[in-house]
């Protein structure tokens, strides 16, 4: 099948969107890279070592799960579920880290910087790049130090060395910013390993790449299941990874509907939300023009959801792009809808989720009511809720 | 006054630019016009003004700091034009913006320019607006007879600056440093081996100013003698307007005579590059 229409983004633009925005010394790193990525992304040796660490060392594939009982509940489509929960680390974000972390030791760079929100990221950087054998720094908000100190702790365990980022909200949008900081003042020696498709090009591309395996997989395993393509799929968006991820492949696929997912927080009316695309506005933000929450100035907004990770106040240029050419729908739930989910999934299912694809799971529940029992619905269950238990101990009012 | 004006006057005295750059609005939007005329009256002779941005990744703590103080002292957009018109009564100083893209392309790239042309601004610096992605801009600009001024850096290709001095105008901001903005010890080697490779392609072309760093009267003076036709401080200006937070006579009296000890550094009878 051709995907010629945006598989390589002209000048790093999905649409309109996307673009490199970024102080003059990184354009050069920007081209080197984008350069190095061009060059070993379709090479043997380089495809060679990426399967077999995605294989042996993240667990790969990961299982496509018919959740029998959610599909009972629901009282519609046939329910699956793509377990990157069972990846290594826990969520999807192994995919990329390994994939950049390859990509950086084949450009010869031997220090790796990465920004992380709920840490999720960050653990999946140190996972990788002490498995590659590479140097791990990972910025990370103050504020976010203390609600994850286990992911801090992990990183740590792992051999990084975290920097707490005390400037703004102290939250990912500012270890964005201070990680980007960093890669202008070590731009010769260091490579930027970016947790999701957002930024400057060619990240949002490159991580894109990465994490299509989830949708590749999907695919594959739906047609040897099902003997044929779902009718939907729903993911969760924050900066949009394990969206683009699970939806890149099935673009073309104009009868298999794609649903993101952002986070309401309380409340969309509430202004207290992270849900750039349903809510922002178009802007220029961490070097990619797309949807950003921000006021009439321009100034960025500070977010806040339940999950860490939709806790951003930005969203990648591509989705921007699908949402533009509606290849998207884009809907939003709230905290407390996330919430039921989590419950719901732990006590039907057997599985504990991450509180990010709760999103797409609250959402998908609604979605089954419109739909028949003949037809499928896919949810990408990107990652596992052992990180969020504290979380929901303490909406619930329940000490542990 | 227009910049390149400005440029060829001191040329003529045989004297480099002293470019000041402070945060509209900082520590109040009322205390910054104030603020400009201390630093003219110190022979400061361009003036950036920074509009405040909550995401300013090309800068270090001193200057993230000050946009932090503007903003909470409700500084906006139209603030820091307000501040340009109200310079621009009493004083013929070039003033140059300094800001980063969103603040303009929320605005409209057209309108932010058409305003900013009403005030009386004269050139704008975008902190991370590179060429590639600057068409509409830069057309609105020449548009408005607003001067762009793009950036450099020493990771930048001769070839990357052809493409980069075709779109600039007024003179060309050379980043001094691998890093963000800030106060520093010393001239680093870098610098002048940046600076020596670059003004070979914009001497007799384009001025040339250098910032990132400058923060001393000896930096001001080596990379003058090295041939740049001026030197953008701004750290050091801002920081003294931290130091002395609140007390503005006090801030008025510093930045003056801090701006006379720089400028004194950019008069110098015979520049290295001349020697050399």
């Amino acid at each position: 099948m051709s995907r010629t229409v945006y598989d390589y983004p002209k000048g790093g633009k999905y649409g309109r969107y996307g673009g490199r925005f970024v102080p003059e010394t990184l354009m050069p790193a920007l081209e080197e890279l984008e350069e190095a990525y061009l060059r070993f992304k379709d090479d043997p040796e380089f495809k060679k070592k990426l399967k077999y660490y995605l294989e042996r060392f993240a667990g790969r594939p990961t299982p496509l799960y018919y959740a029998a009982n959610l599909t009972e509940k629901f009282g519609g489509p046939k329910i699956y579920l793509k377990r990157e929960d069972l990846a290594h680390g826990g969520a999807h974000k192994i995919n990329n880290t390994i994939g950049q972390a390859l990509l950086a030791k084949s450009m010869g760079k031997t220090r790796v910087i990465a920004e992380t929100g709920a840490g999720q990221h960050g653990v999946a950087t140190a996972m990788a790049c002490a498995a590659l054998g590479l140097k791990a720094e990972i910025y990370m908000g103050a504020e976010d130090m203390k609600r994850q100190r286990l992911n801090v702790f992990r990183m740590r365990l792992l051999g990084a060395e975290v920097h707490p980022v005390e400037s703004g909200s102290r939250t990912l949008k500012d270890a964005i910013n201070e990680a980007l900081r960093d890669w202008v003042t070590n731009v010769q020696t260091t490579y930027y390993l970016i947790g999701s498709v957002v930024g400057p090009h060619p990240y949002p591309m490159i991580v894109r790449d990465f994490q299509s395996v989830i949708g590749f997989e999907t695919r594959e395993q739906i047609l040897a299941q099902e003997g044929r393509l779902p009718d939907a799929i729903v993911a969760c968006v924050g900066g949009g990874s394990n969206a683009i991820g699970i939806f890149y492949p099935f673009i073309e696929d104009e009868d298999v509907e794609l649903y993101g997912v952002e986070a309401a927080g309380e409340g969309l009316h509430s202004g207290k939300h992270a849900a750039s695309l349903c809510a922002g506005s178009e802007g220029v933000f961490h070097g990619m023009l797309s949807y950003v929450l921000q006021d009439e100035n321009g100034q960025i907004l500070t977010t806040q959801s339940i999950s860490a990770g939709l806790d951003y106040p930005g969203v990648g240029p591509e989705h921007s792009f699908l949402k533009s050419i509606g290849r998207v729908k884009y809907d939003a739930v709230t905290d407390g809808e996330a919430l039921e989910a989590f419950l719901e999934l732990s006590r039907l299912e057997g599985i504990i989720p991450a509180l990010e694809p709760c999103h797409a799971l609250a959402y998908a529940k609604k979605l089954a009511r419109g739909m028949s029992k003949d037809e499928i619905l896919v949810v990408n269950l990107s990652g596992r809720g052992d990180k969020d238990v504290e979380v929901v101990a303490n909406r619930l009012g329940v000490k542990i | 006054m227009s910049i390149s004006e400005r440029f060829q006057e001191l040329k003529k005295q045989n004297e480099g630019a002293l470019i000041a750059y402070v945060t509209g609005g900082d520590p109040s939007p009322k205390y910054t016009p104030k603020i400009v005329e201390a630093l003219v009256k110190g022979g400061v002779d361009i003036v950036e003004i920074g509009i405040p941005f909550s995401d300013p990744i090309a800068d270090g703590p001193v200057i993230q700091a000050s946009d932090v103080r503007a903003l909470n002292a409700g500084t906006t957009p139209n603030t820091v034009l307000n501040i340009v018109r109200e310079v621009k009564k009493t004083s013929e100083i070039p003033i140059v913006l300094l800001t980063y893209y969103n603040i303009i392309f929320r605005k409209g790239v057209g309108r932010f320019l058409e305003d900013a042309s009403k005030s009386g601004v004269d050139g704008i610096i975008v902190a991370d607006l590179p060429v590639e992605e600057a068409e509409e801009y830069k057309e609105n600009a020449e548009k408005n007879g607003i001067d762009t001024i793009f950036l450099a850096s020493p990771s930048t290709s001769s070839s990357r600056l052809e493409k980069i001095l075709r779109m600039t105008s007024g003179f060309l901001y050379l980043i001094s440093v691998f890093g963000v903005t800030g106060i520093r010890e010393h001239v680093s080697q870098i610098t002048i081996q940046t600076l020596k490779r670059l003004r070979h392609y914009t001497v007799n072309r384009i001025p040339l100013a250098v910032g990132f760093g400058i923060s001393k009267p000896e930096h001001v003076k080596s990379i003058i003698s090295y041939g740049a036709d001026g030197a953008i401080v701004g750290s050091a200006f801002v920081k003294l307007i931290e130091e002395k937070y609140g007390d503005l006579t006090n801030i008025l009296e510093a930045l003056t005579s801090y701006a006379k000890s720089l400028k004194a550094a950019t008069r110098q009878e015979y520049s290295q590059a001349e020697l050399s």
